[in-house]
């Protein structure tokens, strides 16, 4: 008698869950460029992604309904490559069952990743896809939490308006549908400003030597260049503008400048600016999870790097689809997706809401950038942000001392 | 744009334009020599961009004097790639070197990509150069030419004026032929492949005098010294140097006339035209 009691015990306690244990997993889904052009920007947003899901995991999982749901990621690397990342996300939802998804970096990948979540019915989260474009061709399950590319040279040009209204304007770009999404909206509101655009260019990505094309710049007596494109072709006119001595008198420039890297140009570097996503300086007051600075020295400590905004956005894309979880009390994809129509709030990265109106759903509204410059503080060269002014932690440097 | 504007443009297109022509050299040469096309062009280029970046942060030296370093070592590369990658592939059909050569390039450059990343890095190299009316010619693109035409300059004095160019023209020739006359012709052709993969592995670090460079950075040269083998004749050395000096005419030329977006597309118009005008290139020394 005795003996079957104890067995019954015994088993009893085997059966039952443990208590404090996640009830559950959520698989979410995506892509790492891990080689290939577009690495660096990619594992930089996965740094901020993974730390996201690292400190979820840490604190239970994400509390939905009554239950905990534990996070795990699954990642394949997408070789930069358009064509993988339409196999890879049929292969994340089909075989393995992800049940959220993130996009990749870059406006080409998510595009082509958009397709595969749309075909799905999967809520994808997108934090490095700015073309508006993805946007428009009439989605119910994307959500972009950065700032789209048509804005990422307005404060550049409202600050340049603020110094010299009739500065005379070359836009010089790659041919990328990120970079010419940016400047077709730059060119518009240049118009509108009053500005005298006296070059309009594009240039093959692969483009390795700029020399001609300064020339024309120098010739087209230009006061201030907005282009570029993603990395090294950036930099690259940036530090070629300097060695042939061109002297703008602004200079703004898309992605490269937001990199703690592009001050090894050195004097090259001086004046140049960039919009950008999220800056340390700029500060919000959070509704809810860390602040900036919180943020920013948790991201040090994990990875002994500082954070840019490729990371931030990765971490505030992480933070927006917990909210949504916890908002909808559940994971049903439909509730989920009901909870980021109806997300509205301010976190650490800014202010986040989405579009819902099937002409541009899940487009950024609420987010705004500021413009990052690099500026020259006790003789070294630190990043600042310089517009808004009421955001601004350096006072705008212009014109951008000749040499 | 104004007529100085112009030819500042294409001068500066002549300059940057020798520097493509020593990266083609390297290539050139293999090619003329044993017949083979070496798909790690590229990542050479780049791993001597890398030298330059590693010795000038690391050990502080100036950034011209490891010219010599970068030869020597892209030489001793170069001996060992010919026996890993390539000895085996000699005399067979082109495609087995082609495929060699692009195995050992995916090699490399993944194992870059992992340890390295995709980053961009600057050396950051000023010299004072010359300015003429709003028109500057960097210093160090001035330089980079005046190497590039002086590293010319020695590879024809030895490929015409000493035994081993000479053994390395025969077997360049006729490779039986010059086994038959005492020409240890394995050892030569190990030596032709050093030798171009230490042209490449210099013109790298030059090119990384000049601009900001990354671990991807040399498929875009190893893309111009096609065109540039292709105007200068293949096999031929000194005509590279005028094939990438051309080029770079070519891209001085053409842009301030016509949208940049246009330059690529005009490139590879002419070097479409160049084969079928003149199959072994334009200044060939064998005529196919």
């Amino acid at each position: 008698m005795k003996l079957i009691a104890l067995l019954a015990a015994v088993t009893a306690i085997a059966v039952t869950p443990a208590a404090f244990a996640a009830d559950d997993t959520i698989i979410i889904g995506m892509t790492q460029s891990q080689t290939g052009s577009l690495n660096v920007d990619s594992v930089a947003q996965y740094r901020g992604i993974e730390m996201w899901r690292d400190e979820v995991n840490a604190a239970g999982g994400i509390a939905a309904g009554g239950k905990h749901y534990k996070v795990k990621f699954v990642s394949y690397d997408d070789q930069s490559q358009g064509g993988r990342v339409q196999q890879l996300y049929t292969r994340l939802i089909v075989q393995d069952k992800a049940e959220f998804l993130f996009a990749p970096y870059s406006s080409g990948l998510t595009a082509t990743a958009a397709v595969i979540s749309e075909q799905y019915g999967k809520v994808m989260i997108i934090t490095g896809g700015a073309e508006e474009k993805t946007y428009t061709l009439g989605n119910k399950y994307l959500f972009q939490v950065i700032t789209p590319a048509g804005h990422y040279l307005s404060g550049a040009l409202e600050a340049l308006h603020s110094k010299n209204p009739k500065a005379r304007v070359a836009f010089v770009y790659s041919d990328d549908p990120f970079s010419k999404a940016v400047i077709s909206a730059a060119r518009d509101q240049a118009k509108e400003a009053g500005f005298d655009v006296v070059i309009d260019e594009s240039y093959a990505p692969s483009t390795t030597d700029f020399g001609p094309i300064v020339n024309k710049i120098i010739s087209a007596r230009a006061d201030a260049l907005f282009g570029g494109g993603h990395y090294p072709d950036s930099a690259t006119l940036a530090r070629q503008i300097y060695d042939q001595k061109a002297n703008l008198k602004w200079e703004s420039l898309l992605v490269a400048p937001g990199d703690a890297k592009f001050a090894t140009l050195g004097p090259a570097a001086l004046g140049v600016s960039t919009g950008s996503q999220w800056e340390l300086p700029v500060k919000f007051t959070p509704q809810f999870g860390p602040t900036g600075k919180e943020f920013a020295e948790k991201f040090k400590a994990t990875y002994h790097i500082d954070a840019d905004y490729h990371s931030a956005s990765g971490y505030a894309g992480g933070m927006i689809l917990q909210h949504a979880i916890e908002q909808a009390g559940s994971v049903d994809p439909e509730k989920v997706a009901a909870a980021l129509n109806k997300t509205d709030v301010t976190i650490f990265f800014g202010h986040v809401k989405c579009a819902t109106e099937p002409g541009d759903h899940g487009m950024q509204v609420a987010h705004q950038m500021v413009v990052a410059q690099w500026v020259e503080e006790n003789g070294r060269l630190s990043r600042q942000v310089v517009w808004p002014r009421d955001a601004a932690s350096a006072p705008l440097l212009y014109p951008i001392p000749s040499h | 744009m104004s007529g100085i504007g112009i030819i500042a443009s294409i001068i500066d297109g002549v300059l940057v334009g020798s520097v493509y022509g020593l990266a083609a050299m390297g290539l050139t040469l293999i090619w003329g020599v044993m017949d083979v096309i070496n798909l790690t062009h590229g990542s050479i280029i780049v791993a001597g961009m890398f030298a330059l970046y590693l010795l000038t942060s690391a050990l502080g030296i100036s950034p011209y004097v490891t010219l010599v370093p970068v030869l020597v070592g892209g030489f001793l590369i170069g001996l060992a790639l010919y026996w890993v990658a390539v000895h085996r592939m000699i005399g067979q059909a082109p495609l087995m070197s082609l495929l060699s050569t692009f195995s050992v390039n995916l090699v490399l450059i993944g194992l870059g990509t992992a340890l390295w990343g995709t980053v961009f890095y600057n050396v950051p190299v000023s010299l004072p150069g010359l300015t003429w009316q709003r028109y500057t010619f960097p210093g160090t693109h001035i330089l980079a030419a005046a190497l590039s035409a002086v590293i010319a300059a020695c590879l024809y004095v030895f490929l015409y004026r000493t035994q081993l160019g000479k053994a390395i023209r025969a077997v360049a020739g006729n490779r039986q032929a010059a086994e038959l006359v005492g020409i240890p012709t394995t050892r030569v052709l190990a030596l032709a492949f050093g030798l171009g993969v230490a042209l490449a592995g210099v013109s790298g670090m030059l090119i990384a005098t000049l601009f900001p460079f990354t671990l991807l950075s040399g498929d875009a040269y190893q893309l111009k010294s096609f065109v540039v083998i292709v105007l200068g004749g293949l096999g031929n050395p000194a005509g590279a140097l005028l094939g990438g000096i051309a080029l770079g005419l070519l891209e001085g030329l053409v842009t301030p006339f016509i949208p940049v977006s246009w330059t690529l597309v005009i490139e590879f118009a002419l070097f479409v035209v160049a084969l079928i005008a003149f199959p072994g290139g334009v200044f060939a020394l064998r005529r196919s």
